[in-house]
């Protein structure tokens, strides 16, 4: 199976709960059971090839620019992560059918489940790193959505986010890492990495690279100091804590550390970081998870430390060293699972996890009991179970390990965190199973059905088959993992018995202190209780707190709700930063003479000037602001046609014909004055501003006008292909339907979307409160006596045929003269527009077939049609065709496939006017205005008040 | 000529930013309408100024490129006018609902809600 496919499987699973979930959580369970065991059989068919040395790989091209390919690759390390992921995963599954609870929903969680699974096995699998950051940061949210899983618990929402904030952290800094390590290297791609180096050892950024990298593989593997998330990961259900703290998610910084093992280790900056770091996480870990008790804490804890012992294993940079952590990762995996998973059954059965409350399980639930008391003496160390012979291979290595030139300290403080984790184990087994029964146990505890013992018993047969039979369960995989990991041929000597050697002496002496650590607990409790230390949770809580705090404040002082502060302040800082980009670079001289000034465009600035400057002076009376803006789109317009503009010319008038419509049927609503409320030093302020935005805006244009491109301009392309190409004269047009095609087909969806959000909103003010204010409705203005005048209704009824002919005939000259869909769409509009104005909006509405949704949809889709079509001929989207027709009686006319484009930003922009303007119709209909039957009328509202 | 087109930006653009800082919706979108004519004109002129020269061919042979204007900057403010007009649209029927909701058409959030929002969990 390909390795690709194999990294794919658990995201198909993930789909499949969403869909099944209806048939009950059995079904959904074992379609994601299915799914992690194909996956897990496609792995296990590269068996062979791997044991063979070798390396599996398929690679599909992503964004090959950036070095970002989807390749993976299956070699030892791969397949020793991928079974534990897959294996564990699929006996997660089955426990947790039967562990969550009727009222949990069981479909998110399956799909939480795989989506986790899908990207562990991702990261395992990627033969690119930026593949496998990507990878990452799918484990980090996955885990997100997992240990928030019971979002009614607020520590489950708290650990969840402290779990994203520390792992998110250590993201972003190995996203970093990588970046740097990728560069040295030349390619993302492992393999070529895993060859360089002496070229990534000899480099100046390997340290920062080097702290980077760790600092995502610390945070993710809980390693001191960043260690406090995990315990209050706990706050998942237990499923998640045996997958993410046995197998997996914990696992994921270690994985890393083994895969760039071989060009990362052997440097004293590498050892003295990441053993130094582990020896320090072991001992931590293991005085405070002797101190626990609750459970889940405790192993919690003992995860952190073990976690670890097996980080110190990989920072010694020795081949006996990698081979101990590999095992190691084993069999932390199978003791840890099947102990989370007691703790889940204890906790269910019993309903508690503090060891305070119970005691004398043994014989209440002795299969759980024997389970249990198997996989936590393995935990100890105590033989013959797995976890004694790696144990033992860790303290061998510790004892010839010098450390900053002492001989015995690396061992002695080894063989403490030793030592108490015996303690731990021990007090675990003692307090939970031995000792007297109680009477208050808050359920009746007894053993549950076969679900929930199935995986912990699994996994706890494996403890005992390996530690048995060591070479025979484990050997092959080991050597494989491990000859990876070092890119050696390694010959891994796993053996329950070694010789009595000081390995052996120290875990005899360990366990013997450790049962008398255990007899001591109830002495050494109040001591560690009254002992000052610093809670993590604290700490990290004031930190957030203060962070949210601080940016809040910043966050008020710049939108504290009124739109003038948020927006003068924008416009301030970016003149500020325009002035000083001008001030500090080089504008070169002004190579462009002026144009003369002529007479009429005089004119025209003059009236513009003047039109603003009256709109400033007297905005506060709306109706004369409209008819300034009028004035002023209109000069614009003009000024469009004087500057070789006529497209946009045509545009900018028909689009003030609409927007003066538009914002006169709103004045209907709104008041009609604005009253004076500011005092005159805001109104001076607000002055200066403007005038600072206008003077910038204004002198930035002049400086650009008055110089020639920097670059040699694109616009002779166009030019000279836009005939070749595109078959049209109106370069413009051109443009907007060919060469940037794309861009309006983006844009007529926006400007359709524009439209339908006001039709929604429209919806919503015609319900509610809006809805009765505009019933009763009072006009303040006079009603005009004759509502849809004769001339009016006679004259558009004239004009209708004639305006719709000039649409069309702008519509089909616009290829190669001024106009187009654009255009054409907006004088339609406006003809129609004319008719509402006439006869009423309703009246009008009646006569209209077509619903403008409609014409909306058709546009939008005709004119991505016309860009599919291209792929029927093996073109790239939106390649334009064209010929030339000959009709009987007309001239030769030209027909491109743009001009089908040209139809659909046609009909769009139509649709979408004509919809934005009829709902503002449909408010002012709520307003009592009578619909007229007839297409002209008096008021009849009149009519009937005098007949009354 | 270029400094008239300047001038006339610059005065579009400050009276539109003048109007943006009013306390009303409606001043606001007529602001806002004004800034839009201003920024389309500018898009224009970044194609530096000609007179006479549409882009629009008069023959199918070699281009002489000097008597063309640039037709870049030109469909891209076409759209762009278009699209303002889109957002105008918006904006009005947003204001026109704030004022039918709330009763006032103020645009800033009203004192109550400005309040410091206290630290929730």
């Amino acid at each position: 199976m390909s390795p690709a496919l194999i990294a794919a499987l658990p995201f198909l699973g993930a789909l499949l709960p969403g869909l099944l979930i209806r048939s009950g959580r059995n079904v959904a369970a074992i379609s994601c059971g299915t799914m992690s065991l194909l996956a897990l059989i496609g792995l296990c068919l590269h068996i062979p090839e791997v044991m063979a040395g070798g390396v599996v790989t398929a690679s599909f091209n992503w964004l090959p620019q950036i070095g970002l390919n989807a390749s993976f690759r299956i070699d030892g390390l791969s397949l020793l992560f991928g079974i534990l992921i897959l294996g564990i995963g699929i006996l997660i599954i089955i426990y947790a059918r039967y562990y969550l609870s009727k009222s949990d929903p069981v479909g998110q969680f399956y799909t939480y489940l795989m989506l986790f699974q899908g990207a562990m096995v991702g990261i395992v699998l990627s033969d690119n790193i930026l593949l496998l950051l990507i990878f990452w940061e799918l484990t980090s949210l996955s885990s997100f959505l997992l240990i928030g899983y019971w979002k009614h618990l607020p520590e489950g929402r708290q650990g969840a986010r402290m779990a994203l904030t520390v792992t998110g952290a250590g993201g972003l800094a190995m996203i970093a890492g990588m970046m740097i390590l990728g560069n040295i290297a030349g390619s993302y791609n492992i393999g070529e990495i895993l060859k360089a180096k002496d070229a990534i050892q000899a480099s100046p950024l390997y340290l920062p690279a080097l702290l980077l990298i760790l600092g995502g593989a610390f945070t993710k593997s809980a390693q001191f100091p960043f260690h406090f998330w995990l315990p209050h990961a706990m706050a998942a259900p237990t499923p998640v804590s045996a997958y993410l703290h046995s197998a997996t998610m914990v696992k994921a910084g270690l994985f890393l550390m083994a895969r760039l093992w071989p060009v990362l280790s052997g440097t004293p900056e590498w050892f003295y970081i990441v053993a130094t770091t582990g020896l320090v996480t072991m001992l931590i870990g293991a005085i405070i998870a002797l101190f626990k008790d609750d459970l889940k804490a405790i192993l919690a804890f003992s995860t952190v430390s073990q976690l670890g012992m097996v980080t110190m294993l990989l920072g010694l940079g020795t081949e006996a060293g990698a081979i101990a952590a590999v095992f190691h990762i084993i069999n932390h995996a199978t003791f840890k699972a099947a102990l989370f998973m007691t703790a889940g059954i204890i906790d269910h059965e019993a309903g508690t996890r503090s060891v305070r409350l119970l005691g004398g399980l043994r014989k209440l639930m002795p299969i759980t009991f024997v389970i249990g008391t198997i996989a936590a003496l393995s935990m100890a160390g105590i033989p013959p179970l797995n976890g004694f012979i790696s144990k033992e291979m860790m303290l061998e290595e510790a004892s010839h390990t010098v450390w900053a030139g002492h001989h015995n300290l690396f061992f002695i403080v080894a063989g403490v965190a030793a030592t108490f984790s015996v303690a731990y184990s021990f007090r675990f087994i003692w307090q939970v199973f031995f000792g007297p029964e109680r009477e208050e146990y808050p359920h009746h505890p007894h053993d549950p059905g076969m679900g929930l013992i199935f995986s912990p018993g699994f996994m706890v047969v494996l403890v005992v088959l390996i530690g048995l039979m060591p070479m025979t369960m484990a050997g092959w995989l080991v050597t494989a993992s491990a000859d990876s990991v070092t890119g050696l041929e390694t010959h891994p000597h796993l053996a329950l018995w070694h010789g009595v050697n000081p390995a052996l002496i120290t875990s005899a002496i360990a366990t013997v202190l450790g049962a008398v650590l255990v007899a001591l607990h109830p002495l050494l409790q109040p001591i560690w209780d009254a002992m000052p230390r610093p809670e993590a949770k604290t700490i990290f809580d004031a930190i957030i707190r203060r962070v949210v705090r601080w940016s809040q404040a910043a966050n008020d002082a710049l939108h504290d709700g009124r739109l003038a502060r948020g927006a003068g302040m924008m416009a301030a800082t970016i003149v500020l930063a325009g002035t000083f980009a001008w001030a500090t670079g080089r504008a070169g001289p002004e190579t462009r003479a002026m144009l003369p000034i002529q007479p009429i465009p005089a004119i025209g600035f003059v009236l513009l000037i003047v039109a603003t400057a009256c709109m400033v002076a007297f905005h506060r009376n709306r109706l004369l602001a409209l008819v300034l803006i009028g004035i002023v789109g209109l000069i614009v317009s003009c000024g469009f046609v004087y500057l070789s503009a006529p497209d946009l010319a045509l545009t900018q008038i028909s689009v003030e014909v609409v927007t003066v419509m538009l914002m006169l049927l709103a004045l209907n609503f709104l008041p009609k004055r604005t009253w004076v409320e500011t005092g005159a030093w805001r109104r001076g302020a607000d002055a200066l501003i403007a005038t600072a935005v206008g003077l910038g805006i204004g002198g930035l244009s002049y400086a650009i006008m008055r110089r020639d491109f920097a670059f040699e301009t694109i616009a002779n392309y166009h030019l000279s292909n836009s005939y070749k190409q595109g078959g049209g004269d109106n370069v413009v047009n051109v443009i907007l339907v060919d060469f940037r095609g794309y861009d309006t087909f983006g844009e007529i969806t926006v400007l359709g979307i524009a439209a339908l959000v006001i039709y929604a909103m429209t919806e919503t003010l015609l319900t509610g409160r809006s809805a009765r204010r505009l019933t009763n409705w009072r006009h303040d203005q006079r009603r005009a006596g004759d509502r849809h005048p004769l001339m009016l209704v006679v004259a558009t009824r004239l004009i209708l045929p004639i305006s719709l002919t000039v649409g069309l005939f702008i519509f089909l000259r616009g290829h190669n003269q001024p106009g187009g869909g654009f255009i054409a769409g907006l004088i339609v509009a406006i003809s129609l527009l004319m008719q509402y104005m006439a006869s009423g909006f309703a009246w009008a509405q009646e006569r209209q077939r077509v619903p403008f949704h409609a014409m909306i949809g058709i546009g939008v889709v005709l004119a991505a049609g016309t860009g599919i079509g291209a792929w029927l001929f093996g073109l790239p989207f939106l390649t334009s065709n064209y010929g030339y027709f000959k009709l009987p009686f007309l001239e030769e006319i030209e027909l491109a496939t743009a001009m089908a484009f040209d139809l659909g930003v046609f009909l769009c922009v139509l649709g979408a006017v004509m919809l934005a303007l009829n709902s503002l119709s449909r408010m002012a209909r709520r307003t009592g205005e009578v619909i007229n039957r007839q297409p002209m009328d008096v008021d009849p509202s009149r009519s009937k008040k005098e007949a009354h | 000529m270029e400094a008239l087109v300047a001038i006339a930006i610059g005065a579009m653009s400050a009276a539109g930013m003048y109007l943006v800082l009013r306390l009303r919706t409606f001043p606001v979108v007529i602001g806002m309408t004004m800034m839009s004519y201003a920024i389309n004109l500018f898009l224009v002129a970044t194609g530096r100024l000609a007179i006479n020269k549409p882009p629009i061919l008069h023959g199918h042979g070699a281009v002489d490129y000097s008597a063309y204007t640039d037709p870049l900057p030109q469909a891209l403010t076409l759209t762009a006018i278009v699209i303002s007009f889109g957002m105008t649209a918006v904006v009005v029927l947003l204001s026109l609902g704030a004022f039918l909701e709330g009763g006032d058409d103020y645009i800033d959030m009203p004192e109550a809600d400005r309040t410091e929002r206290g630290e929730k969990e």
